[in-house]
């Protein structure tokens, strides 16, 4: 059993190990100094305050994106309409932001609370043609994911502007961004969402782990009929666990809106943040506290590959082929955990 | 070189569990070899170790008297070893031919020669008497046929050594039979099997030797001619088995379950329960008798809720429960142990505690406002692993972990603490050993004289014989004799099961 979990754990800390270390292979072989290139990723990500702030920010809706995934996915569903759920939070929020002006108490909360409705409702359809209809709830996400992108877009063109392409700033009520946490950081984006995708994660656990709700959920998701044979309403349950990944989505969508942006503009594709939730997902094994690290990963990379070209002069591009590497070798965990039965056989 | 098989002081563990304690076991070339031990006991583990599925923490494994190692199941294959799983893995939508082939494909000019291969398993299937079609698809074809095509399949891969973990726990008396056939003519052949059974009569009839283990250490192998099977039980379980089991006449109260004209249509709108009346009375087991596939399934899953009925009524003490959801029916008082206990009786992948709260995880004390209480559902579990034996390391380990027999008891003993006025129980002893039959049938019995009414639906007509106070034949959806299991034998039952009438008018319930 706790053999079981070391093995869990141990898995995604190699795929990290091998992945860093093709990529450094990558790097010698087209001619670029990996030593050199790793310690810009390493500055850029956690070099000084203002770095650290950057990556903080970058990891907040990472860490959203990623819990929608997994709860989905912890109940038997693959939403890969994480990227379409967060785009129409992020538009809900910044509608919220930008049509009202209220006390923040009241103006923040319904912001946050219009995204996770805007998501909601994104994740509701698929579930309910899949309960209903049992149409795969891949194909419809994927659909549903260029429907979010192209409403967004035509709403931000007609009504949130006058046929540009970005709203206007919300009103500070609604913004999460915090002049303390700014000048801790030397005025990097970093705002409050971090905060919120932390409780979002305790959430997500004490949701899935330690209620009935999830208890069903959980359920459904392993054997449907065992569920229905046990009075659970199978339908039903599909659908909340779509409605509830569209919640978390969507809420990654307001951390944008509300918080890194503070506006929403006319996108020329997916934001690549819900995609990157399912890595997210994935290299933490689904679970709330590995999402979190896993995000930290995902968040340090990316801000931190910034600094790449300039400091060592080594593409940007060969930071996606690191994080590329990583998925691979975690999606080829099987490989590892061989690897690893071997080790401790001779261990022995 | 007598042995084609030595197993010799092998030793498995599962974390600090011992599955395998130094057991010895040595299959003769040509014999039919059984394996016999209780539920948890560790045959599978033991086969599963012969077949390259686990690797051993001890001891040494020779085939025709060379020492091996085997890594995994294709190094079985290459030595001829052979296994015929008690759950299947076949592939649904494909055909017989194509399920054999998978894996070693013959192809000719870089294409799968798909005539050829249909050809070769018509041969084998002919010589070894399988009657099995190379064409159908396996989705098509019975339980029966699919045990079949599993035997095939290690025969095409040019077994001699074949392993049968269970394989007459899902087949149907008639099955059996021809099974046995089969098992004569492999051996005719010259091929060696281990046969895994509970089914002492079953090893009588066709085993020449029998190895038994308990709890994980091996006990001892034996000549069956020179054996019986109280010796064998006894062996086994480490004490006397009853084979029938004792019990006061029923005291009959009033009735529980009333149906009448209750029709089921299955998916293809065919009616597969036609205009059924029966009555369950409190303090009595009503006990069904049939022929796999006369309507006994979906009966069983329109009283449940699990299947919706065209029209009849339902009544639960005089309650109208026809069509309700299974949650409501669950609620009025129906306890049911599932036939298929993979699909419906557990979650596999919770542990054995999440699954003993399956029906009742959102009633006190199992949660409280919605929030799981797990003291109190592991508290619950450790009981019934307790009373009902469940043989477990504790009851954290997941479902999927247990032994089939165990993952049986933990079921049987949750419905059965539920208390249910109406206990409904399919093939509630598929795959338990003769001391936990004996100690189910003693729970059914235990309920009845409680004055609970007990549904028992089996193919066994032992069972059905043993513990019934009357039984009801099925036949074609229809109830179509009530008789008393004292005034009645197998003959009798086994041509009303066939359909042929009683001639006293035996229609009434
Ligand atoms: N993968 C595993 N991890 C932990 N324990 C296991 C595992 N597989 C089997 N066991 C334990 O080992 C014991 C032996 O199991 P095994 O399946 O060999 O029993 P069996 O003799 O085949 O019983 P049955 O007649 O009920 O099928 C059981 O107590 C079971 O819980
Ligand atoms: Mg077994």
């Amino acid at each position: 059993m706790s053999e079981n979990r070391l093995t869990n754990i141990l898995v995604p800390v190699f795929a990290v190990i091998l992945g860093i270390i093709v990529g450094a292979i990558v790097m010698l072989v087209s001619g670029y100094d990996p030593i050199a290139g790793y310690s810009a990723l390493l500055y850029g990500a956690f070099g000084d305050r203002y770095y650290i702030g950057e990556t903080i920010r970058q990891v907040t809706p990472y860490i959203l994106a990623g819990l929608a995934v997994a709860f989905a996915f912890r109940t038997g569903l693959f939403n890969i309409g994480v990227e379409g759920q967060l785009i129409v939070g992020w538009l809900a929020a910044v509608w919220v932001g930008v049509a009202f002006e209220l006390p923040k108490v009241i103006h923040l909360p319904l912001a946050i609370f219009a995204a996770a409705a805007a998501g909601a409702l994104w994740g509701f359809i698929p579930g309910f043609l899949k309960a209903r209809f049992r149409v795969h709830e891949v194909i419809v996400t994927i659909m549903m994911n260029y429907i979010a992108l192209y409403v967004s877009n035509a709403v931000i063109r007609s009504v949130l502007s006058d046929q540009g392409f970005k709203s206007e700033k919300i009103y500070p009520s609604a913004s999460l961004r915090s002049e303390f946490l700014q000048s801790l950081t030397d005025y990097s984006t970093l705002h409050y969402g971090i905060i919120i995708s932390l409780i979002a994660a305790v959430v997500m656990w004490f949701l899935l782990e330690k209620t009935t709700t999830g208890y069903e959920l959980r359920a459904v998701g392993f054997n449907q009929h065992a569920s229905h044979y046990a009075g659970m309403n199978v339908n039903r349950n599909i659908v909340l666990s779509m409605v509830i990944s569209g919640v978390f989505a969507g809420i990654a969508g307001a951390m944008e809106g509300l918080g890194t942006f503070e506006n929403v503009s006319v996108k020329a594709g997916f934001t690549g943040v819900g995609f990157d939730g399912i890595a997210v997902a994935l290299l933490g094994g689904n679970h709330a506290f590995g999402i979190i690290l896993a995000a930290i990963l995902f968040g340090a990379l990316k801000v931190g590959a910034l600094e790449m070209p300039s400091a060592a002069d080594v593409p940007t591009e060969l930071v996606d082929i690191v994080i590329a590497l990583i998925i691979f070798f975690v999606a080829s965990s099987y490989l590892i955990r061989l690897v690893l039965t071997r080790l401790k056989k001779e261990g022995k | 070189m007598e042995y084609v098989i030595e197993m010799l002081n092998i030793r498995k563990v599962f974390g600090s569990f011992v599955a395998n304690d130094n057991i010895t076991l040595q299959l003769k070339k040509g014999e039919i070899h059984a394996l016999l031990g209780e539920n948890g006991a560790g045959k599978s583990t033991l086969m599963n170790v012969l077949f390259g599925l686990y690797q051993p923490d001890g001891g040494e494994i020779r085939v025709k008297g060379k020492k091996v190692n085997i890594p995994n199941p294709n190094v079985a294959n290459d030595l001829g070893i052979g296994m015929v799983h008690q759950h299947f893995m076949l592939v649904d939508t494909f055909t017989v031919t194509e399920n054999i082939i998978l894996g070693s494909e013959p192809t000719k000019s870089g294409q799968i020669d798909i005539e050829r291969a249909e050809q070769e398993v018509r041969e084998l299937s002919e010589r070894y008497g399988l009657a099995v079609d190379p064409k159908a698809k396996i989705a098509d074809i019975s339980v029966g046929m699919q045990q079949r095509v599993e035997i095939l399949k290690t025969l095409y891969r040019g077994a001699d050594i074949l392993i049968f973990d269970e394989p007459t726990a899902v087949l149907t008396p008639q099955e059996i039979q021809e099974l046995i056939q089969i098992m004569k003519a492999l051996v005719r052949e010259g091929k060696s099997i281990i046969l895994i059974t509970h089914k002492l009569k079953e090893i009588m009839e066709v085993c020449d030797r029998v190895t038994v283990i308990r709890r994980g250490k091996g006990i001892g192998t034996l000549n069956v001619s020179e054996t019986n099977p109280n010796e064998l039980a006894a062996l086994m379980v480490g004490r006397e088995v009853h084979f029938k089991t004792e019990k006061q006449p029923p005291k009959v109260g009033k009735p529980v379950l009333e149906i009448q004209d209750l029709v089921v249509k299955d998916s293809r709108g065919i009616t597969v329960v036609d205009h059924l009346h029966l009555t369950v009375h409190a303090g009595e087991i009503v006990g069904i008798a049939g022929v796999d596939g006369n309507g006994q399934t979906e009966l069983i899953e329109a009283i449940t809720g699990l299947m919706k009925s065209e029209s009849g009524s339902i009544r639960l003490n005089g309650k109208e429960i026809r069509n309700l959801t299974p949650r409501q029916i669950t609620e009025t008082g129906v306890g049911h142990i599932p036939q298929d206990r993979h699909k419906h009786g557990l979650v596999l992948d919770f542990s054995i505690g999440e699954n003993m709260v399956l029906q009742t995880y959102y009633k006190e004390p199992y949660s409280k406002r919605g929030v799981l209480n797990f003291k109190a559902i592991y508290d619950k579990a450790r009981q019934l692993i307790q009373e009902f034996d469940v043989r477990t390391p504790d009851e954290y380990t997941k479902a999927r972990a247990l032994s089939g027999g165990n993952q049986q008891k933990a079921i049987i003993g949750r419905e059965v603490d539920r208390d249910p006025d109406l206990l409904i129980a399919a093939q509630p002893t598929r795959g338990l050993d003769v001391g936990a039959i004996e100690f189910i049938h003693k729970r059914l019995i235990e309920q009845r004289d409680r004055g609970k009414a007990v549904l028992l639906v089996s193919f066994e007509l032992d069972e059905i014989m043993n513990v019934s106070d009357r039984i009801a034949v099925i036949y074609e959806g229809k109830i179509v004799a009530i008789v008393d299991p004292k005034e009645t034998t197998e003959q009798e039952l086994g041509l009303l099961m066939a359909g042929s009438k009683r001639k006293e008018a035996g229609v009434s319930s």
